[in-house]
């Protein structure tokens, strides 16, 4: 556990010295949602409708930026192998280096995200729904994320081939997140969605950091 | 002095491994005790780096099992990486890190409760105590792969793997390294060491890894 | 003890099992594309067009079943690390993706004369669109490495993970269907069964397996064939260099 919390201090001190991702992720979130409007037409209830699905999809791909690079500066330094050699499981190790990158990503999002319901026009009530959702989601979104990413460590194209393998698995979170939001708006319960993301949040929490720390120990070989 | 030192044997028989697709060495058998030291000799491709690798642990022989004590290494692989030291190639120093900052994370993963003051003596053995708040990116290669080599003193493990480590050292501090490592076996540690310079390992077994290389393969044994 | 010690066995049963399934591919499909297309009863409801769900049903189940032991073979090579087990993921990939896509494109088509549209989405549909991706997703993850090897085992993670989440994205498509579709368009018009249409249907996806298997075991051997060739290359290039260092 201390070590876990070791590698969260380590990621995050570089983050702040290395400039982290967090700014482009967030510009990237705020620029491809500014671009609906021009697509599909500023008129209010059509933003309305589309908006909780238009910001889950743009969260979702903004939290994919920054992915392939979670282990590849380790990779590439050397530090990586000396993190499988730790005297500790890699899985805890993987999910302390997961809760930095969510820390620098996940939660930049998750705070543009209700400014950027307004512009589209959100019914009010979905508001506290979106956060909650994205508080789930976006955790849920780092895990896979992050056992794709030590997947395609060493590949040719990694950045593209990463949102080929994670996408689809992204799916049911995609659903579900949208899925709350509406049946908030629409004055419906939305405790099944919730719970159903907290579901998916916790299996991703026990079975991600072990395929990533497979997959990692594969790229060590 | 001899009756304080636990003697520990770490051993494997009949090892053999496989990269891609290629057998790199087989047949091999391993023994090293406390104090002892090996030698790592060969020409490039022998697979001294995956011989070093394999005995840490990341590498999987392809046949054969690590033993320590007699016990497979696999069947508790923390304790193994706990009674370890793996230097390899590349120096794993960040570089908006500082020295001490760089030392001291790796320490403490190693060692939850090392503290400074273990840090502060191997900075000053290797000679980088001076330089404990310099940016890892104003080293010189030198002093990374000091850097590198500090962890060995920063937290304590009997078994240390060095892959090529006087690469980028001038004559002083291997000097300091040969005199370390001797430290280090009169604790009863082990030391394997892979080079192609002259490094002084006194009574050190010496190993030609091309002795198991495999012979090429007969083409017209090969039967499609 | 070298890894391809092994593949002798498996090459000399190969070449036993291979005539046998072809054959029956050829004699199962012929009698179920016969009884499909041409003996068997039109849908009062849907007519002809209801021909389509000959080919249609069987590739779902052959692009699930090949899903299904690409993840058992991946479960076998990351246990056991057996040669032959990341062999046969590899070569399942590809004619699974197949399935899928036929399963796909006849399900546009099935639809197309019933609601006027080449593509709904359907729940069934989605998910094995989703399915197709993952297949692709597994092939491109094999092939983007320069080591065999480590491209069949993060493959091999990949399917693994994939089929844990494939009851999770049905489940999650079927929910999100039901939400957004009108009551009236939903699901594919399956005719209730007639003795007739099961016998068909049964001859074609039995004949899709065997013809799974011919193509799996012809693909298995062509990349034993193609390891040894790698070999035979890297023991010619070292034995030379060996030559020129002395």
């Amino acid at each position: 556990m201390s070590r876990m919390i070791e590698i969260v201090r380590r990621d995050l001190r570089l983050a702040l010295r290395q400039g982290s991702d967090s700014v482009m992720v967030v510009t990237f979130f705020v620029l491809t949602v500014v671009l609906f409007p021009f697509g599909i037409g500023p008129e209010a209830n059509i933003l309305e409708r589309t908006s909780a699905g238009v910001l889950w999809v743009t969260a979702l791909l903004a939290s994919m930026l920054s992915l392939d690079r979670l282990f590849q500066a380790d990779y590439e330094d050397g530090s990586l192998e000396l993190l499988a050699l730790t005297p500790t499981a890699l899985e805890v190790l993987v999910l302390g280096k997961v809760a930095a990158h969510w820390l620098t990503t996940g939660l930049p999002l998750m705070v543009a995200a209700p400014v950027l319901a307004v512009l589209l026009h959100m019914n009010a009530d979905g508001f506290g729904t979106l956060l909650l959702t994205m508080l789930l989601g976006t955790p849920t979104l780092s895990l896979i994320g992050a056992m794709g990413a030590a997947l395609v460590l060493g590949a040719r194209r990694g950045g593209v081939l990463l949102s080929l393998l994670v996408l689809p698995l992204y799916v049911p979170v995609l659903i579900f997140g949208v899925g709350a939001i509406d049946a908030a708006v629409q004055g419906l319960p939305s405790q099944a969605h919730l719970l159903i993301l907290g579901g998916m949040l916790l299996a991703s929490l026990a079975l991600t950091p072990w395929a990533a720390a497979a997959a990692l120990r594969q790229a060590l070989e | 002095m001899t009756d304080d030192i636990p003697t520990a044997t770490f051993s494997a028989e009949n090892l053999a491994c496989v990269r891609g697709e290629r057998v790199v060495f087989a047949q091999m058998d391993f023994r090293l005790s406390s104090g002892e030291a090996v030698l790592l000799l060969g020409p490039n491709g022998s697979g001294k780096s995956s011989l070093l690798r394999l005995l840490a642990g990341l590498l999987k022989p392809a046949s054969g099992h690590l033993l320590w004590d007699g016990t497979p290494v696999l069947d508790d692989r923390e304790a193994h990486a706990a009674r370890i030291h793996y230097v390899g190639h590349h120096d794993a120093i960040k570089p908006v890190l500082s020295v001490l900052e760089n030392l001291r994370f790796w320490a403490r993963l190693h060692d939850p409760k090392s503290g400074d003051a273990t840090a502060q003596a191997a900075l000053e053995t290797m000679g980088l105590w001076r330089l404990a708040e310099v940016p890892g990116k104003l080293l010189s290669a030198g002093q990374k792969r000091r850097l590198n080599l500090a962890r060995l003193l920063a937290a304590p493990a009997p078994v240390w793997l060095l892959d090529e480590p006087t690469v980028a050292l001038d004559r002083a501090s291997v000097k300091v390294l040969e005199g370390v490592m001797a430290e280090h076996r009169a604790a009863g540690g082990m030391v394997v060491l892979s080079t192609h310079a002259d490094v002084d390992l006194p009574g050190a077994r010496e190993m030609h890894l091309d002795d198991y290389t495999p012979a090429p393969m007969d083409v017209s044994e090969v039967w499609i | 003890m070298h890894r391809f010690a092994n593949p002798a066995r498996f090459l000399r049963l190969a070449a036993v099992i291979l005539p046998w399934t072809a054959i029956a591919t050829v004699l199962l499909l012929g009698a179920g594309l016969y009884l499909g297309l041409i003996a068997s009863p039109a849908d009062y409801q849907q007519g002809e067009t209801v021909r389509i769900m000959y080919v249609h049903v069987p590739s779902a189940w052959l692009g699930m079943a090949c899903y299904s032991t690409m993840a058992f073979a991946s479960a076998v090579a990351l246990i056991w690390k057996h040669p032959l087990a990341d062999l046969v993921g590899k070569s399942a990939a590809p004619i699974g993706a197949g399935f899928t896509f036929v399963c796909l494109v006849t399900g546009s088509l099935w639809g197309r004369p019933m609601w006027g549209t080449w593509w709904a989405w359907d729940a069934r549909l989605t998910s094995m669109l989703i399915l197709l991706f993952l297949y692709l997703g597994y092939m491109a993850l094999i092939n983007a490495f320069d080591d065999p090897t480590r491209g069949a085992r993060a493959a091999a993670i990949l399917a693994l993970a994939g089929a844990v989440n494939i009851p999770i994205i049905k489940f999650s498509v079927d929910w999100w269907n039901t939400l957004h579709q009108p009551a009236s368009v939903t699901k594919f018009g399956m005719p209730s069964v007639d003795p007739a249409m099961l016998v068909p249907l049964l001859l074609m996806g039995l004949g899709f397996t065997t013809f799974f298997v011919t193509v799996l075991l012809l693909r298995v051997r062509s990349e034993i064939i193609a390891a040894k060739i790698r070999a035979i290359r890297l023991t010619q290039i070292h034995a030379s260099s060996s030559q020129v260092a002395g």
